[in-house]
């Protein structure tokens, strides 16, 4: 065995890119929460888009490297260290053998991505190795990562002698807007308006405790819904933001549930998704409306960032 | 298709409705809505998810592509659906029933005296006219392999429990308003409880999955506690 668990982290999940074609069975999507910093990190190391990494929420787990191996933590940044020494993100470590990595608190951020070159060992279930806590399947025996947990490395990695920090790193930004400003996740209409229309927007919401890979909760005014009829179940996606009868949204996430039953009021765009990963409760987020013209294009612009990124890191390796 | 709605769902899907009920008769148009898209064979549809009087169309299609955005797939999806509203008999009123062995040994089914008391009927009343239903998977959801049954009989019709349990037991059959349903695995659930299956709803590693998928025609037949601990033995559950 590669990597020993000694102790878990908060919540700390194997995932890719997640299951697609099975909402039909009641069977969500999973995969990593904050798609940029997961493809990040597995371009660091050199990994094939969509490899398994470990998810870390908000507090990581301490791992024994059992075998040398190349890693890299991208997203939320954290406090890491190799052996007592302070390692960074956004670049690769090269661990010798018997090395202790421990992953500390997000210091910003909730969720941090530690990609392994090779990945780690994993069968697919259903098409991914996500892990699917609804179903309790895929990813690491369906669950959280717990203490004595054994990963094994799929491939040989490369490695060192001794601990190797490069001496460059990736800009972890993911799009152009200024950071440190309260996130704005940009909205396409939903299939029911609120009372005002756009009482959604133009206010700030805080991200309430009991948030998760299924739902980001919100607390604020309370918002009504202009038709607040009885509704019956109708299909949901990653990304709806459904308004409860007590008047406080929640914008589903990758592990949303398949079906719903409450209005409607929007959905979050793909390219904000990891804008919405990277929330902590107590945080503070807006939303404003946008087109789907304007959706796609904020998408593309961001895979072409990431396919920049990856060929400055292929004429890297080329060079080296 | 008379009364149908196209409506965005999100980037990458369409919300198709025919109604805001469930009744069974639009859950049935509803099926058929799914075998027409499906039978298209669309290369931009990823998956149709059937609800009680809607259904979802995920498009398969990258959301970058300008070519196959909502708009285009709204507009394909009218033209293919334009016109006679069910061109062919329902297949699955013809389709054998999938038989789901049913325990209700007290252990198992900790609301059955609830559900008699409500309906006025005895226990072993309650269990007969739960048996003697014809059941249509309305659709699949909740939970990876739960089914939402229609057909129950409207005497068993009980409001959810005012708490929902934390801990609902894998394979407990359960009633919840007008519907009755399966939970696959232990998990929270707030209908009331009135038996136990041995078989597994869901696996991930068996193919197909889903024991009960959206559209089929589902029974229950009573079993005593001997066949179901054989059942179990067999590693059904």
């Amino acid at each position: 065995m590669s990597i020993e668990v000694l102790s878990p982290g908060l919540a700390t999940l194997l995932q890719d890119g997640g299951r697609q074609g099975l909402r039909h069975l009641g069977v969500g999507g999973a995969g990593a929460l904050d798609p940029w910093a997961f493809a990040l990190a597995n371009l660091v190391v050199g990994n094939p888009a969509g490899t398994a990494a470990l998810e870390i929420t908000l507090s990581g787990p301490t791992l024994r490297f059992h075998r040398a191996a190349r890693i890299a933590l991208c997203g939320a940044p954290v406090d890491a260290e190799v052996g007592g020494a302070p390692v960074p993100g956004h670049r690769p470590l090269d661990l010798p053998p018997g090395s202790t990595l421990r992953i500390g608190r997000c210091t910003e951020g909730a969720r941090a991505y530690l990609a392994i070159a090779g990945g780690v060992r994993s069968e697919a279930i259903l098409g991914s190795a996500s892990t699917d806590l609804r179903g309790g399947f895929g990813g690491h025996a369906g669950r959280a990562l717990c203490r004595g947990d054994r990963l094994a490395l799929a491939a040989p990695s490369a490695g060192a002698a001794t601990l190797h920090i490069a001496p460059w790193w990736i800009d972890p930004a993911f799009d152009d807007r200024p950071a440190g400003a309260e996130p704005l996740v940009r909205v396409l209409p939903g299939s029911d308006a609120t009372a005002p229309p756009a009482a959604l927007h133009g206010r700030a919401w805080t991200v309430r405790a009991d948030s998760n890979r299924q739902g980001l909760r919100l607390a604020g005014p309370v918002l009504t819904a202009a038709d607040g009829g009885e509704r019956v179940s109708e299909p949901v996606m990653p990304g709806t933001i459904q308004l409860p009868a007590d008047g406080q949204p929640i914008v589903l996430l990758a592990d949303a549930q398949t079906h719903g039953g409450y209005p409607r009021i929007g959905h979050a765009i793909r390219a904000d998704w990891p804008l919405l990963a990277q929330l902590r409760p107590g945080d503070r987020v807006r939303f404003a409306p946008c087109t789907p013209g304007e959706a796609r294009d904020a998408l593309c612009r961001q895979r072409q960032r990431l396919h920049r990124i990856a060929l400055a890191l292929d004429a890297k390796r080329a060079l080296a | 298709m008379s009364g149908l709605t196209i409506e965005p769902l999100g980037e990458d899907a369409l919300l198709l409705r025919l109604d805001r009920r469930i009744d069974p008769a639009v859950n049935a148009r509803v099926h058929a809505l799914v075998r027409r898209i499906e039978a298209a064979g669309l290369p931009w549809v990823r998956e149709v998810v059937p609800a009680y009087a809607s259904l979802a169309v995920c498009l398969a299609q990258d959301a970058c592509d300008r070519l196959h955005d909502t708009g285009y797939a709204a507009e394909a999806l009218r033209a293919l659906l334009a016109g006679d509203d069910e061109p062919h008999a329902s297949p699955e009123a013809s389709l054998p029933a999938i038989e789901v062995p049913v325990c209700h040994l007290p252990a198992f089914a900790p609301d059955l005296e609830a559900v008699a008391a409500h309906a006025g009927l005895s226990a072993a009343e309650v269990v007969a006219l739960h048996c003697a239903g014809d059941y249509r998977v309305a659709m699949t959801g909740f939970a990876p392999g739960f089914p939402y049954l229609l057909g129950l009989d409207p005497r068993l019709a009980i409001p959810r429990r005012s708490t929902p349990r934390t801990h609902v037991p894998a394979g407990s059959v359960a009633i919840g308003g007008a519907q009755t349903g399966i939970y696959p695995r232990e998990g929270p659930g707030g209908w009331h409880l009135v038996g136990r299956t041995p078989v597994a709803l869901f696996d991930p590693r068996r193919d197909p999955p889903c024991l009960l998928p959206a559209g089929a025609r589902v029974r229950f037949v009573a079993i005593d506690e001997a066949a179901f601990r054989a059942a179990c033995g067999r590693g059904a559950a």
